[in-house]
């Protein structure tokens, strides 16, 4: 889908990004970590153009991204920024409708995805459409910004410390509704953050960055397992590897067959949740129980432990 | 005394008792003004000294009364009264009754069919027109009235008055008898002013709006730029006047055009060069401050949804500086409705010619002439423009 090659920034005297390549999948959810300064916003602002590359290309669906002009391209690329930018003259619904009106969609299409996005996002329409974003609380602003970036149904969703300026409560159900969005509409995201947490939380792939350079590029467990860089292993914590590492993993994804009188759990919980469970009521095992009802296997402490290990 | 019985007389006696210490100051003025001053002077013509005449000199009895019964309780609600309902009502009755009285005193001095007898208002009559201004500016103050308000209110003053020159009801005081001389000229001295400030408003504004654009967005240039109008600024305006003679002379000389245009070194051209002048240092300065506030995020945001770069400008970044931008319109607006006077020294036109020649002929009648309207469009812009800045203001925040 998109098609990192060598990528550059340079300013004065400074490399910012540093001969950078990868590739992101399509429907899949790319985080990029690093700490301040280490270039990850400036490799995803070179994505949609903001920034220039000094040399090196990026490819969308094969496509140079150089081959139309840097205006046009973005209005086919959905941003979201720290902070949400949402227009302070504008009302929610004029906000939301911002790039369909720059590609000249008629009113009536913009005012049906208005609408869509605006439950699909739980903001009643006819309370919200015709507010301005500061009668808005902070995680209400928040979801009308990735509303906005939605709206034209971009393919590929760029996002700049999204969650940042959020209160942890109201950041954790933003990371799920993004989850959720992202399943619904399947587009390809590539997200922007300073918190492994987050990385590993929403991230099919996660590429850590340091001092302009790609470290590493993989799933989170490749990561966790191997980390390829002293930096890497650094940034995903060694002391709690172990615990990162069944986080990564649901129930339901490891459940083997059998009966079990421990716990019930949901087959969404993570083996973290599990372990903890079974920690706490002393059982030996648990059984995964979905909401309907029907039983899907069981986990045992030792199964758990398995896949804590390198 | 001590402070508790101190706080309880006070308190127990709120009502009464607490003088406004503004309203204290404004009844003390009035009222030295009355006892020691004319109320009108009466001159055998336009430029002898006058001699002074009381109120109750000039008018019949129930007439001196009612006045008197208005200031009186002008007075007593300027002083007791804390509702600013109330005293802005009793201020706009006495500023009624005060024109009214001296528009029958002239009624009453001057003889029947005589055009050469000046009926002027006197010092007390300034002083309590002043004095009753404050009151009600005050009242109004207290009261917050929205932008709507305070433009209708302006409005029905405006009107009010209209009607009352219209209806003939000053003819005989000595400003409207210089009215009467000069009525053409008036209206074309009015027209002419306002055409130099509102032009060279509208020039500044066409050149100072990009400027300040250009001083955002290449912050190298932004140092020079601005010292150079901040010197600019500096230049007295007869100065500038002089300055610009030169030029501009030597220009028409050179290009018969130029002259056929009315480009010469005195004139309309230099007066609306020096007030262009004048105006772009708020409008420039203005123009950057507005795009400096204007939210970063939301002009990233612009950019990366794929809004031109003058899309990102005229949609976003204007739009969210045009408060501020306005209030350096109204700055130089107001600045310039006062300046445009000066440009009678130089042949410039405008009301300043009534002032200028009012001030040659001693005749201060003539010089009211010219300065009165100038104040009341200076006043009536700034709190057109005040207004319109509030209600852009309350939209974006």
């Amino acid at each position: 889908m998109i098609a990192v090659e060598n990528l550059t920034k340079c300013y004065a005297e400074a490399t910012v990004v540093d001969h950078v390549s990868l590739t992101v999948e399509r429907n899949s959810i790319t985080a990029i970590v690093g700490t301040s300064g280490s270039g990850k916003s400036t490799l995803l602002r070179m994505i949609n153009r903001l920034v220039e590359p000094t040399s090196g290309r990026v490819l969308l669906d094969g496509r140079d991204t150089r081959e139309e002009p840097a205006h046009l391209l973005r209005r086919r690329i959905g941003y979201v920024i720290q902070g949400n930018g949402l227009f302070p003259h504008r009302t929610v619904a004029e906000n939301i409708a911002t790039v369909p009106r720059l590609l000249g969609w008629d009113r009536r299409r913009i005012e049906a995805r208005v609408r869509e996005l605006l439950e699909v996002f739980s903001l009643d329409p006819a309370t919200y459409a015709g507010a301005l974003p500061h009668q808005l609380s902070g995680g209400q602003q928040q979801r009308v910004g990735v509303a906005r970036a939605l709206a034209a149904e971009p393919l590929v969703l760029l996002m700049d410390e999204p969650f940042g300026a959020l209160d942890p409560i109201i950041r954790d159900k933003a990371q799920e509704d993004l989850l959720d969005i992202q399943r619904r509409f399947g587009m390809t995201v590539v997200l922007v953050t300073h918190d492994m947490d987050e990385a590993f939380r929403l991230g099919n792939q996660v590429a850590v960055m340091s001092g302009g350079r790609l470290l590493q590029y993989d799933r989170p467990a490749v990561l966790l397992r191997r980390p390829a860089d002293p930096f890497v292993s650094r940034m995903t914590g060694l002391a709690d590897r172990a615990m990162r590492l069944l986080s990564l993993v649901t129930a339901g994804e490891v459940a083997l067959p059998g009966a079990s009188d421990g716990p019930a759990v949901p087959p969404t919980a993570t083996l973290r949740e599990v372990l903890s469970e079974l920690l706490w009521s002393g059982a030996d095992s648990a059984r995964v129980v979905e909401a309907d009802g029907t039983v899907r296997g069981r986990l045992t402490v030792a199964a758990i432990l398995a896949h804590g290990r390198p | 005394m001590s402070s508790a019985t101190l706080r309880a007389g006070r308190v127990s006696g709120a009502g009464l008792v607490r003088i406004d210490p503004l309203g204290a100051v404004l009844v003390a003025a009035g009222a030295v003004a009355l006892a020691f001053m004319p109320f009108v002077l009466f001159k055998a013509n336009r430029i002898v000294p006058g001699d002074p005449r009381s109120l109750a000199q000039v008018l019949p009895a129930w007439g001196a009364f009612g006045c008197a019964a208005v200031l009186a309780a002008a007075a007593v609600v300027a002083l007791w009264v804390a509702d600013a309902r109330v005293r802005l009502v009793v201020a706009l009755l006495g500023v009624i009754s005060v024109a009214l009285a001296a528009a029958a005193a002239g009624e009453a001095l001057t003889p029947p069919g005589d055009k050469i007898v000046r009926i002027a208002p006197g010092g007390a009559f300034w002083v309590l027109i002043v004095c009753l201004g404050l009151l009600a500016t005050d009242a109004t103050t207290r009261l917050k009235p929205g932008p709507g308000l305070r433009v209708l209110f302006l409005a029905a003053s405006l009107g009010a008055a209209g009607l009352a020159f219209a209806h003939g009801t000053f003819d005989h005081l000595s400003v409207m008898r210089e009215y009467a001389v000069n009525a053409a000229r008036f209206a074309h001295e009015a027209r002419q002013h306002l055409k130099l400030a509102f032009g060279s408003l509208a020039a500044a504004a066409v050149v100072g709006l990009p400027l300040g654009v250009l001083c955002h967005r290449q912050p190298r240039l932004r140092p020079g730029i601005l010292a150079t109008l901040n010197v600019i600024e500096t230049i007295p305006a007869i100065a500038l006047f002089g300055i610009l003679m030169a030029p501009l002379g030597a220009l028409a000389a050179a290009v018969p055009l130029a002259d056929r245009l009315g480009i010469r070194g005195i004139g309309a051209a230099p007066a609306v060069v020096a007030l262009f002048l004048y105006s772009l240092l708020p409008i420039v300065a203005n123009t950057v401050t507005g795009l400096k506030r204007v939210s970063r995020a939301a002009v990233e945001a612009a950019h990366g949804m794929g809004m031109t770069d003058w899309q990102v400008l005229t949609k976003v970044e204007l739009i969210l500086a045009l408060p501020v931008i306005l209030t350096g319109v109204r700055v130089v607006l107001v600045q310039n409705i006062g300046m445009v006077t000066v440009a009678a020294l130089i042949g410039g036109g405008g009301l300043g010619a009534f002032v200028f020649q009012g001030i040659g002929q001693t005749a201060i009648d003539l010089v009211l002439l010219g300065a009165i309207p100038i104040v009341t469009l200076a006043f009536s812009a700034a709190l057109i423009l005040d207004a319109l800045v509030e209600v852009l203001d309350r939209v974006k925040t």
